[in-house]
């Protein structure tokens, strides 16, 4: 994982369901630059998610090329996917802990898989900084389905950088939060990639908080990249389905 | 003349349907289940897993199978009693008792009823993990699914059925007796004399065997359908529903090839 300059990259990318009217990715670009916070915007239903199981290898394209610091997924075998996906953390739309475990045990759970050798006491210790880092320090006991949607999303953080990682993914990390909880997240993920150094990738239809957090903002459309630059370049496109979407938001207005 | 080709050809994409879909999933079953067991050789070593499973397939088990077992043996006794003496060989009631038991009752009713307990939880369980994106999150963090979810399960449950099979036997034929000797009048010597007789070990490890088969089908069932559920809560019911449906049919199924294919008592005694 050592590419100078693009984390990520997608290449003409395209990718038709069964039963679907049409390709959901209809050769998609985008790259992803080493260290920025990268947003990808987009109505619901236009490939978001499906975009980023491509990038985790859990879907195949049908055509095009994905490439993880410059190595193809596609000549990846399953134990190479696996080495490439130790270098992702993923925070899940749903948080997708696991119901089964404490929450300290959820947040144990990729050190225990990864770090055997430093033993229960240095395991303890780095998750007792996690929860610290996202402002919950005293809930380890805690089971998820006693915590409230926003601390999930906290305790999903900690566990998706619990082992470092140097690409960090976000389904819709606000989606469902109040305001306040949002911003809260927001900053978490500006806060966590910078100290990490990572890459972060985020998808979402939260408007404000990717021209708030983001280095880039692309605007994914009929199933490829309309439009990708900066915030202040994405609050001035011409673009018309780009003017739409925020004036929707009530940007710019 | 437009209505008949139409018909034929819906004939055809039934029957072809039909063949074709149910075999692509025997493959895609088949697929799953070895490459989930071949993860149980890889490292990390999930033995732990394993035990957990264990625990939860045949422990947690052992009460429904003793009470099954029971009452099974109980009514089974009384049933053969009034047949056979009608012919008068009612003293062959443990015998009769004792056979079906270890080849046919023990292993089928044990499959069963742990098709409806552990192998309905299996599907359910991971449905769930499946549909709350909890399985994504073992890909995303380079851990197996199939390694860590699907192969223990499987692997306990082809160890956890021939024991808790041994224990229906057990109880079954417990049951059998006292009924024989306390409500059928049976004499107790002649019971037990006659069992040892005709009772081979091959008619119990005949009934072994099948517990292991049982059990890896019950749990590859139960394991495959909740890993490919779908649609949410619906999807979660209905993976959970066809697993217990397949599960108990398989195992109907296989028991009549396997009682076929196994030896037995009677042939290896000659």
């Amino acid at each position: 994982m050592d590419h100078p300059e693009v984390a990520i990259e997608l290449k003409d990318v395209w990718k038709t369901f069964a039963r679907a009217s049409g390709p959901t990715l209809a050769g998609m670009d985008l790259a992803v630059r080493r260290g920025s916070i990268h947003v990808l915007l987009g109505h619901s239903g236009t490939g978001k998610s499906v975009t980023l199981k491509h990038m985790l290898g859990l879907i195949e394209p049908d055509r095009g090329e994905i490439r993880i610091a410059g190595e193809p997924l596609d000549s990846a075998d399953e134990v190479r996917l696996r080495e490439i996906r130790r270098h992702f953390g993923m925070l899940f739309q749903s948080s997708a802990l696991f119901d089964s475990l404490s929450v300290f045990d959820n947040v144990a759970f990729p050190l225990r898989e990864h770090r055997p050798e430093w033993g229960e006491e240095r395991i303890a210790a780095r998750v007792e900084e996690l929860l610290g880092l996202v402002e919950l320090p005293d809930i380890g006991e805690e089971m998820p389905s006693d915590l409230s949607g926003g601390m999930r999303k906290r305790v999903g953080l900690a566990r998706a950088i619990a082992l470092e990682p140097d690409i960090l993914l976000f389904d819709e990390p606000t989606t469902g939060l109040d305001p306040v909880t949002s911003h809260v997240i927001d900053d978490l993920i500006v806060k966590t990639t910078r100290d990490l150094g990572a890459t972060s990738f985020i998808i979402s239809h939260d408007i404000h908080a990717a021209l708030r957090i983001a280095d880039v903002i692309s605007f994914l459309w009929q199933g490829k990249i309309l439009e990708s630059g900066s915030p202040d370049e994405f609050r001035r496109s011409s673009s018309d389905p780009i003017r739409r979407i925020l004036r929707s938001a009530g940007v710019n207005e | 003349m437009t209505t008949k080709p139409v018909a034929a050809k819906a004939n055809e994409s039934f029957w072809r349907q039909l063949t074709v879909g149910r075999l692509a999933g025997l493959g895609r079953i088949t697929i799953f289940g070895t490459s989930s067991v071949a993860w149980m050789f890889k490292r990390p070593s999930r033995v732990n897993l394993v035990v957990d499973e264990m625990e939860f397939v045949g422990n947690q088990s052992l009460f429904i199978v003793c009470l099954t077992a029971g009452f099974t043996g109980a009514v089974f006794a009384y049933q053969s009693y009034l047949a056979l003496k009608l012919v008068g060989t009612e003293s062959l009631v443990g015998t009769s008792v004792a056979i079906a038991l270890a080849r046919e009752l023990g292993p089928v009713m044990t499959g069963l009823v742990v098709t409806g307990r552990a192998g309905a939880a299996m599907a359910a369980k991971l449905g769930i993990m499946r549909v709350t994106e909890q399985i994504d999150a073992l890909e995303v963090m380079a851990v197996s699914p199939k390694q860590y979810l699907v192969g223990p399960k499987i692997v306990a449950s082809i160890f956890s059925l021939p024991l808790l099979t041994a224990i229906f036997g057990l109880l079954g034929n417990l049951g059998a007796y006292l009924v024989a000797v306390y409500v059928c009048g049976i004499d107790a010597g002649i019971y037990v004399a006659k069992l040892k007789y005709y009772l081979y070990p091959w008619d119990v490890y005949h009934g072994l065997i099948k517990a292991a088969v049982f059990g890896g089908v019950l749990s590859l069932i139960g394991c495959y359908k909740g890993y490919t559920a779908r649609n949410g809560a619906e999807g979660v019911g209905r993976a959970t529903n066809e697993a217990v449906v397949y599960s108990m049919v398989t195992i109907l199924i296989l028991d009549y090839f396997l009682s076929v294919l196994l030896p037995s008592g009677y042939r290896t005694q000659g």
